[in-house]
């Protein structure tokens, strides 16, 4: 199983702003009655893109000039809540490849990087650079640079933690844990041996 | 060298480190449910895996279920297909399944307890964040995303990086009328809805030594409310009689000696923590949130905070967008505020000690005309016991519809849903926007005594006021 070595991510981008973005309104519970992650894209923050009645709401994501924005930007404890990876799912389906905020909520940014989406965090005044960037000409690439921990866009550069834990499994193609868990059963039998509930 | 309990339960599971600094950690028991688990079995067939260790993974069906059908096909043929998945897997893999016609199913967090299976100094995983409850017993319970349940499914562990500690003490005593619900939305209040991102919460002092099981259970439920992916209490004497007898609970000479490796996992006095944070519980009231994230709590009796006091422009944008949500008025007492809807119920707030007390109190009253009121019991064993204390008629007698297990209203995957901009009192965890089923729907969250409260007034209320609460 050879993953992909994430690098770098270069791409438009799309800001979002707010804070405690939580996984409900990134993917409403209803679209979660599936069996399988097909077609949650189209539901990626469906309540606030959307009225009752199917018509758009003002949402950065309704709007044709962020139209194929791989890079999605936010503000702080972004992915709080749910445990449901059906977010970062519907966030990589509907064509996001990066997310940039100024931090992460635990659990989404562990789902987030078992997908191979980086997560990387950047200070509010750069986030905000960016995003005025963006609004300026949002044709403009964005290159978040996990190995170097950096982001670029239209000539400059601004500083991004990628946790190192994280950022060593995307640069090294090993973000999909699988194949090394697999490989550490034996010594998993070892340690289960020893604590007796799980001696059978 | 002292070492806390988190410490001494996750090197006693640590399988060995992985090359990009994460450790393999050996999870002791798999809790899966039906809504985040189709995916990963669906990923083990594409590998070929198999389920490594499936006596030691135990399945239950609660978000999807409708409270008042139990007769299959659901109206709902989403949920039925959901339903029929999690029992094909379980029958596939072989994998222990309390489903509605074995009379043990019900919340994933109420049934693992309830069932003996959580228990000390053991690691518990589950494709759901409120799996931070299991941490009442001592337990190191992480919540987790599907493909993370593909990993646990697979192999009986999962990467994880090492986390924090960080003790809170609860010292002193707690008012007459505040409950633990009051507590954690207290802490989440102070310490901030992301203030325990890296951490693990070790819940301790005065108010823990005393309180219940399922009172620390509702305290560590909502740990990830506050950012901490797991929270815990140290295991004491109170958490051995819970377990005694209970079905997978060890029996005979087996007790004697879990039990003694039970009081050794506990933290050593002494041992180190990361962050240490005191709290006194004369300090803490009623609670209330007002916004759209669990941190914007008030006590009973304050005001909704107006965006003009605040102190940054962060703040004051965060509560402009929660007022526009919650459509409330910034600098009206929170007290008095009409609901619509009374929820009792969820992981938080949905055991035998939260309708006891409620019955207690709305005995010979009556729900306010215009309020719809449920009561869901967490698991199918405590509305047996509900039942045989006669709660349940008490409930019904007040106005409240008494339903069938599971997360109900909570998340509204089921049919119990809010419609438009109802505002709900809830004794459940999220007032997230839409959370309750309705894009526009609003949630206040409480304890179930305050639901009961704004249930029979119409309005929020002070649960003291109302019952004459004073014991």
């Amino acid at each position: 199983m050879a993953l992909e070595k994430i690098s770098s991510i270069a791409g438009r981008g799309v800001y979002v702003p707010g804070n405690d973005i939580d996984t409900d309104r990134i993917i409403p519970a209803r679209f979660m009655k599936c069996v399988t992650f097909d077609g949650l894209g189209e539901f990626l923050f469906f309540d606030v893109r959307k009225n009752a009645d199917g018509s758009d709401k003002p949402h950065p994501l309704n709007e044709p000039r962020f139209k194929g924005a791989t890079v999605l930007l936010s503000g702080a404890n972004f992915g709080c809540g749910s445990s449901r990876e059906h977010a970062p799912q519907a966030i990589q389906k509907y064509g996001f490849k990066a997310i940039v905020a100024e931090n992460f909520a635990e659990i989404f940014f562990g789902n987030c990087t078992t997908l191979g989406i980086p997560c990387a965090t950047a200070s509010r005044a750069d986030i905000a650079k960016i995003a005025a960037a963006i609004e300026r000409d949002p044709a403009l690439e964005i290159v978040v640079d996990v190995a170097r921990q950096e982001i670029r866009f239209g000539g400059q550069t601004v500083p991004a933690e990628v946790r190192a834990a994280a950022r060593d499994a995307l640069v090294n193609g090993r973000w999909d844990a699988i194949g090394e868990l697999l490989d550490g059963m034996g010594a998993m039998k070892a340690t289960a041996a020893k604590l007796p509930y799980l001696a059978t | 060298m002292p070492k806390s309990l988190f410490e001494k339960v996750w090197d006693a599971h640590s399988v060995r480190t992985l090359a990009n600094g994460q450790t393999q950690l050996l999870i002791g028991t798999h809790l899966i449910h039906e809504v985040t688990s189709p995916q990963a079995f669906g990923m083990l067939r594409d590998l070929g895996l198999k389920v490594a260790m499936p006596h030691r993974t135990f399945a239950t069906v609660d978000h999807i279920v409708p409270t008042d059908q139990f007769v299959e096909p659901y109206r709902d043929p989403l949920a039925q297909a959901m339903m029929e998945e999690l029992r094909k897997n379980c029958r596939e893999f072989g994998i222990t399944f309390f489903d509605r016609a074995t009379g043990k199913q019900g919340i994933v967090h109420i049934v693992g307890p309830e069932q003996g299976i959580t228990q000390p100094g053991t690691t518990i995983a589950c494709g759901d964040s409120h799996t931070s409850t299991h941490g009442a017993f001592g337990a190191i319970a992480f919540g987790i995303g599907t493909t993370q349940i593909r990993d646990v499914l697979a192999t009986q562990t999962m990467a994880l990086g090492k986390l924090k500690v960080r003790r809170i003490n609860v010292n002193g005593r707690l008012r007459p009328g505040v409950y633990a619900k009051d507590v954690i939305l207290h802490i989440i209040r102070v310490l901030g809805v992301n203030g325990g991102t890296g951490y693990a919460y070790e819940y301790a002092g005065e108010v823990f030594d005393r309180f219940s099981m399922e009172e620390r259970m509702t305290v560590c439920n909502m740990s990830i409310e506050g950012g901490a992916r797991a929270g815990y209490v140290n295991p004491d004497e109170t958490t051995f009689a819970y377990l005694k007898g209970r079905p997978y609970a060890p029996q005979g000479a087996e007790w004697e000696a879990a039990v003694a490796r039970w009081k050794q996992v506990a933290s050593d006095p002494g041992c180190h923590y990361d962050d240490v944070v005191t709290i006194d519980a004369a300090d803490i009231a009623p609670t209330v949130t007002w916004g759209i994230n669990p941190g914007q709590g008030i006590a009973i009796n304050e005001s909704i905070p107006d965006p003009a006091a605040a102190h940054a422009a962060d703040e004051k944008a965060s509560i402009e967008e929660a007022l526009a949500y919650m459509k409330l008025r910034p600098g009206a007492p929170i007290k008095g505020t009409r609901i619509d809807v009374a929820f009792l119920g969820s992981c938080t707030n949905g055991r035998l000690s939260d309708f006891q007390e409620v019955a207690k109190f709305v005995q010979g009253r009556k729900v306010a005309p215009g309020v719809k009121a449920i009561a869901v019991p967490g698991s199918q064993i405590v509305a047996l016991q509900c039942e045989k204390l006669g709660l349940d008629k008490i409930l019904a007698e007040a106005g409240f519809e008494w339903r069938a297990a599971g997360c109900s209203m909570c998340l509204a995957m089921n049919p119990d849903k809010l419609v438009g901009d109802q505002l709900c009192a809830s004794s459940s965890n999220r007032n997230f926007k839409g959370r309750q089923g309705s894009p526009t729907g609003r949630t206040l969250l409480m304890s179930p005594l305050m639901v009961a409260a704004a249930a029979v007034t119409g309005s929020v209320a002070d649960a003291r006021e109302v019952f004459h609460v004073n014991n």
